[in-house]
């Protein structure tokens, strides 16, 4: 095998843990019997809700209309009635309006399969629209609309659609699974971005922590022989990041404050490729979604096939509960993700994992004034400053921390995972770039 | 479900790496150990004592500092690691109010004036060894011979450097290194030495002196903590297994240092360029315990990789100026003092790109 690729400068590897839940074949979550379907999946507009309490719905109705242009329509995994449309907070914090729906035991969405040909013959507009119809955002934990994104903006050229295998995150296995067990719908997905974006070459970036995802994928390409290629890449966080991605695969930089269009590239994850492929062969609208529940507290951690808005308590009893009273419920995966204090909390479109960890994980220790051991820097793959950063921001001094590049942090995490003080560095970030906004606005 | 368990929510990640402040002080102090046992047994029991006063009253400055300012800090260990290599840059016989001195320097003036840990910009131990260096110097050389060499009585039990320094400077041309120079004045080397030394020479058929051998294994005067190089290096390569330090300081300290003693230190002797002995500098003084552990103090050194090569350079540079052309008979805890000076600078400068522009953070 070539010579694995990686990113150029920082990241961190912490412990793997893929382990706890990579042998397990993605099952389906039973039905719950209150559904909760946030109208906001990401930043952005949430959408406008289409049904008020007393409706009566049918599964895969559309209940949330897109406000805005960033903002993707929302439709129910299951028929029933709306009980109340309610405030519900959020893992990442913030509240949004959800519809309550009591849902009819059984009910489920179906279609058919229209077939290869049916999708042949559309153009890319048209699928495009048949994206957004469907409520498609990114699958990788952001959320962004997926219509947006496949829309290039005049001027642009999409070169390279870069599919994103790479799952950097620790316990996830939700790509991974479906890599493995979806692997020709991901890929028929794939080519379907690649027809909508205009991009000349397909790539896929797998880390090389999933040997059997790499197989599947490796076979599947050369036997029907698609013009993509498979790319293994040395394990290392956060590679699943894409402007990591595009630098591993690419070797270019995506420009400070840009996106990846403007050097040619397109980033979808496999989960968004699945999606298309569902929504264009079938006409099926994103309203489940494979996630992980893992965790040292979890007691059998596996993959599931979750509807979203279930809410988090039914898939954790689903996978046999907690086999120890966990410090911490964390949605998504353990670097980037939110923990939780509300197991009702209702699963979304973006959510990849729910852990239950525990002390051990967390490694809360003591925090202690920073010794400028350099660890930050040094793991930065931003290349910035995160203790000077830190300190800047402590003090008040915003705008020198912006001229030091703050709105180029993504808040990976990297920083405060490997800080031996244990001063929460993103968490600093975070408010630094508040308080930006506003003093803008 | 029945749990009503209460969960604890924080900013991402959610997850934190093991190492911590106290971890790493504790892991620099367990690496220190091997150097230390021996340093007590070749120079005997009284140098536990000496550390032991060195630690406590570290530790004890630090208690009432931090109490002043109500706070707690013992528990993160710096105080108890600044303590011993306070203890391990003190000779044998040195009197005991001497660590105390340079405990409550290093730790009230040097770390807590400025604001306590992570605030200072100097060294604490080396300063509080310098401190004391040059208040107490009679005190600061009360040398003593290791029990591995026998010595008949009145042989000097200067340092190896100390010595080098004081014949030189009625060099009249007896030697042409500084091997031959100790030889010719018959300072003592240990049997073991000698031993191990013609061991070399006849089956290896290298040419290593007993005072090589010596500096290596520790069998030569000197502060308690600094003669062993083998089991110094012993402890730093423990450390950089455990990714506590990393290889570029230590790396280029002790190579920029080796190079210039190798090009120019001949020339003392009446020699040519690219003859100096750098494998005997390089083994002697407090070179090892300072380009291992003292050198690589994270508060005192820069925060990025770049940072740390002109960091280590520069010490190299000014260790073998010091040395060599100095009055100095050491230079390494000068020469970190100096450089420390220069880290703010040096972060500054020495800053990575910054991903998507052409723009170095440091020069925004």
């Amino acid at each position: 095998m070539a010579r694995l690729l990686t990113f150029r400068r920082g990241g961190v590897h912490p412990p793997e843990k893929k382990s706890l839940s990579r042998g397990e074949p993605i099952s389906r979550c039973p039905d719950p019997e209150t559904l909760i379907i946030p109208f906001a999946h990401h930043l952005g507009a949430p959408a406008k809700p289409l049904v008020s309490p007393g409706d009566e719905v049918k599964p895969g109705d559309k209940i949330g209309e897109s406000a805005g242009f960033i903002s993707a329509h929302v439709h129910t995994p299951m028929g029933g009635k709306v009980k109340e449309i309610r405030s519900v907070y959020l893992p990442a914090g913030f509240a949004s309006p959800a519809a309550v729906i009591e849902a009819d035991p059984g009910s489920s969405w179906s279609g058919t399969d229209m077939g290869e040909d049916a999708c042949a013959s559309m153009d890319p507009k048209e699928m495009i629209s048949r994206v957004q119809e469907a409520g498609i955002v990114g699958m990788g934990g952001a959320a962004f609309p997926a219509h947006v994104k496949f829309m290039i903006p005049k001027g642009k050229q999409a070169e390279y659609l870069i599919i994103n295998g790479v799952e950097c995150e620790p316990y996830l296995n939700a790509d991974n699974r479906l890599m493995i067990e979806r692997t020709d719908d991901v890929l028929s997905g794939a080519m379907y971005i690649q027809k909508m974006i205009g991009a000349r070459e397909v790539i896929i970036g797998i880390e090389s922590n999933k040997p059997e995802s790499l197989q599947a994928m490796t076979q599947a390409v050369s036997s029907r022989r698609l013009p993509l290629t498979v790319r293994s890449l040395k394990v290392r966080y956060p590679q699943g990041d894409e402007k990591q991605l595009i630098e591993a695969l690419l070797k270019r930089e995506v420009p400070s404050g840009g996106l990846p269009i403007d050097i040619g590239a397109v980033v979808s994850n496999v989960g968004t490729a699945l999606a298309v492929y569902e929504a264009l062969r079938m006409g099926k609208p994103l309203m489940e979604r494979v996630l992980t529940i893992s965790g040292e507290a979890a007691s059998d951690p596996k993959n599931v096939l979750v509807k979203v808005g279930t809410p988090i308590s039914h898939v954790i009893e689903h996978a046999g509960g907690f086999s120890s009273p966990p410090d911490k419920v964390v949605i998504g995966g353990p670097m980037m993700g939110f923990s939780i204090y509300d197991l009702s909390t209702p699963v979304m479109k973006g959510t990849s994992g729910i852990l239950a960890l525990t002390k051990h994980q967390v490694n809360q220790a003591s925090r202690t004034p920073c010794i400028s051991c350099g660890r930050c820097v040094q793991a930065c793959p931003m290349g910035l400053n995160p203790t000077k950063l830190y300190k800047l921001i402590d003090h008040g001094n915003y705008d020198e921390a912006k001229q030091r590049f703050l709105l180029d942090c993504k808040e990976c995490g990297c920083c405060s995972y490997i800080c031996v003080a244990k001063i929460p560095l993103v968490q600093g970030m975070r408010w630094g770039k508040l308080m930006l906004r506003k003093k803008q606005s | 479900m029945s749990e009503q368990n209460l969960f604890l929510v924080e900013s991402s990640p959610q997850i934190r790496h093991r190492d911590s402040t106290s971890s790493i002080m504790w892991q620099v102090s367990i690496a220190l150990m091997p150097a230390g046992i021996w340093g007590i047994w070749v120079f005997g029991i009284r140098s536990l004592l000496v550390i032991a006063v060195s630690i406590a009253s570290a530790v004890g400055f630090e208690y009432l500092a931090a109490r002043s300012m109500k706070r707690s800090t013992v528990s993160d260990g710096s105080a108890f690691l600044t303590g011993l290599l306070i203890g391990y840059n003190m000779p044998p016989l040195v009197p005991l109010f001497i660590p105390v001195a340079a405990s409550a320097f290093a730790i009230l003036v040097v770390k807590w004036a400025f604001g306590g840990l992570g605030a200072n910009w100097m060294n604490p131990a080396l300063a509080g060894r310098v401190f004391v260096f040059f208040s107490w110097t009679s005190g600061m050389n009360a040398w003593k011979l290791p029990r591995t060499i026998q010595a008949a009585d009145g042989v000097s039990s200067a340092t190896v450097l100390g010595s080098l320094k004081t014949l030189l400077m009625d060099f009249s041309g007896e030697a042409s290194s500084a091997v031959g120079m100790l030889r010719y004045h018959e300072y003592p080397a240990s049997a073991i030495g000698q031993q191990i030394s013609s061991w070399f020479d006849r089956v290896m058929q290298m040419r290593i002196s007993a005072y090589t051998v010596d500096l290596a294994v520790g069998n030569v005067p000197g502060s308690i903590g600094e003669v062993s190089a083998v089991l110094l290096i012993i402890g730093g390569i423990y450390l950089l297994a455990k990714n506590i330090i990393t290889w570029e300081i230590p790396v280029t300290y002790i190579l920029s240092f080796a190079l210039l003693i190798w090009a120019f230190d001949g020339l003392r002797f009446g020699q040519g360029l690219f003859s100096g002995d750098a494998a005997f500098h390089v083994l002697s003084g407090g070179l090892m315990l300072g380009a291992l552990f003292m050198a690589t103090d994270m508060v005192t050194s820069p925060v990025t990789r770049k940072g740390m090569i002109v960091y280590g350079i520069g010490a190299g540079m000014l260790t073998f100026l010091i040395r060599v052309y100095g009055s100095l008979p050491e230079g390494v805890s000068m020469a970190i003092i100096i450089m420390n000076i220069f880290v703010p600078m040096i972060n500054r400068y020495m800053q990575p790109k910054v991903y998507g522009t052409a723009a170095r953070r440091g020069s925004a």
